[in-house]
């Protein structure tokens, strides 16, 4: 409780994030967000841009390996409710997809970043399929592009200190898979919906 | 009728809150009744101009009680408008331990500086030393593109939200009569660079012919710019009847014109920079709401010829 309020408030004071919401509105139904990812601060921000109500059932996706680590980051993991995903032992019958799926349950939404680990920001990469394999599992949940703009200048990969410029969380219209889409039509159709809310942005 | 200095701010923010007040019922009116001719637009941005002066002023009372406050508000506000610079300016990785270094080290020390009175220190310790010192850093970085021009832009932010606008809190140190005195100083220089810019504001609107630089700001004429100082050298008139913030009458007319003058100018820059990065306000990454930046240009211009002047006027 404390923790979150405290992280919530230091992540929202150092990105002077504003939030946008573009033909799409916050919502408690199951959704998956995908985003672009520059920086160690992104998950909190998105978690933290969105209505209390809906954050409750909203669980970002980390990497095992990393906040499993030391007893801060297993904390930080434990008050934001992480899904902790193995991106380096993937067994036969506990695939990620599965872990996300079971820990998704029939009320949680989750946080995804589908480029599989942080970009210079720059360009947004080309994404992973997990996206692809999650809605394919499960067509009803909608998915939700958010684009954040300038986390890769305030805490860029490599650095420590943060600078306190000002950035922007976009969220998208939900989108689903079609039925008979294949993973190769798939991704780059979720990717180019996020780069449209990149592209609103310069208006 | 002999007010002590004290007594006579509290004059002055009564004179201020009665004027607001009616401008505020003007705009209310002229937005309710839309059949009186008046471009819509123009009583919206009227309107929305009023509620920013609200707010500054409710600030402005603060300077009136307490000098460490008016500091630390001045200095959060500095920092705030470096945000909104830098966030428009196209700074890259190889920046971002400047950066740091002007956000928590220069900005912090330079306020820190006025509020322990070290003028000799803190009007060259953005100049000359940050001067120096960013290029260094970014060098050390050893990203060599574009480095002359991100240099200059991380400097010229620097100079501009911190060293210029850190001008006006320092005004209350002058070496000059009562506090009460200095903090009606200060509020003078703010008060006038509002004045000014809507003075100008509405000669270009009235009589605005020769555009000064279409590709800029297509409002902005010499007639808004000659015909606004000049009214506000009468407006500075007036104020001198009533609250005489420098010795001679005409002294207060020439400061007044000065400030318009600057305001006009900072006002210009600003647009220029806005221009060329294709934005409307520096705030536009906070919709709705136009940036601090947009609010302080005219200030953070005026603020240390002010400065300069005043202490020559009244200290000499």
């Amino acid at each position: 409780m404390f923790t979150e309020a405290l992280l919530t408030t230091l992540a929202r004071l150092l990105s002077g994030a504003s939030v946008r919401w573009i033909d799409s509105q916050p919502d408690t139904c199951q959704r998956i967000y995908f985003a672009n990812h520059t920086s160690h601060l992104d998950a909190i921000l998105v978690w933290s841009a969105l209505p209390s109500n809906v954050r409750k059932l909203t669980r970002p996706v980390a990497a095992k390996d990393y906040w499993n680590g030391g007893w801060v980051r297993r904390h930080i993991a434990k008050t934001f409710n992480a899904m902790l995903v193995d991106r380096k032992e993937i067994k036969v019958h506990k695939s990620p997809i599965d872990i996300m799926l079971r820990e998704l349950g029939n009320t949680h939404s989750m946080i995804l970043f589908p480029e599989g680990g942080r970009s210079s920001g720059e360009s947004v990469g080309d994404f992973k399929s997990g996206l692809f394999y999650l809605s394919k599992k499960r067509p009803d949940l909608e998915l939700i592009p958010v684009y954040i703009d300038n986390m890769n200048r305030i805490l860029p990969r490599g650095e420590f200190l943060p600078v306190p410029l000002l950035s922007c969380i976009t969220f998208g219209p939900p989108l689903w898979l079609e039925a008979g889409e294949t993973k190769n039509e798939f991704l780059p159709r979720a990717r180019t919906a996020l780069l449209q809310l990149q592209e609103t942005q310069r208006d | 009728m002999n007010l002590t200095p004290v007594q006579l701010n509290w004059a002055l923010a009564g004179t201020v809150v009665v004027l607001l007040s009616m401008a505020t019922g003007v705009g209310q009116i002229l937005s309710r009744k839309p059949r009186l001719g008046i471009n819509p637009h123009a009583v919206k941005a009227f309107n929305a101009r009023l509620r920013a002066w609200w707010v500054i002023c409710c600030l402005l009372a603060i300077a009136f009680l307490s000098r460490e406050l008016t500091i630390i508000l001045f200095g959060l506000i500095s920092f705030w408008a470096l945000r909104e610079f830098i966030t428009l300016t196209p700074t890259r990785a190889g920046d971002h331990r400047a950066l740091f270094w002007v956000f928590f080290f220069f900005t912090p020390l330079h306020y820190l500086l006025i509020y322990f009175d070290q003028y000799e220190l803190y009007s060259i310790l953005i100049p000359v030393y940050a001067f120096l010192f960013i290029p260094l850093r970014i060098a050390i970085a050893g990203d060599t593109k574009r480095f002359l021009e991100r240099v200059a832009k991380i400097q010229s932010g620097l100079l501009v939200c911190v060293y210029c606008l850190g001008f006006a809190p320092a005004i209350l140190y002058l070496d000059i009569g009562e506090y009460a005195q200095r903090s009606r100083l200060l509020f003078f220089l703010i008060v006038m660079s509002l004045v000014s810019e809507a003075l100008q504001f509405i000669w270009d609107r009235l009589y605005g012919r020769n555009v000064i630089s279409e590709s800029i700001n297509g409002t902005r004429t010499w007639e808004g710019m000659l015909g606004g100082s000049a009214s506000a050298a009468l407006v500075g008139l007036t104020y001198h009847l009533f609250f005489h913030p420098f010795h001679e009458y005409w002294h207060t007319a020439l400061v007044s014109l000065l400030i318009a003058v600057m305001g006009f100018a900072g006002a210009m820059t600003m647009s220029a920079i806005k221009r060329d990065r294709g934005v409307k306000d520096f705030g536009t990454l906070v919709e709705g709401h136009g940036g601090v930046l947009d609010r302080i240009d005219t200030i953070c211009f005026a603020a240390p010829v002010f400065y300069h002047v005043a202490r020559q006027l009244l200290m000499a």
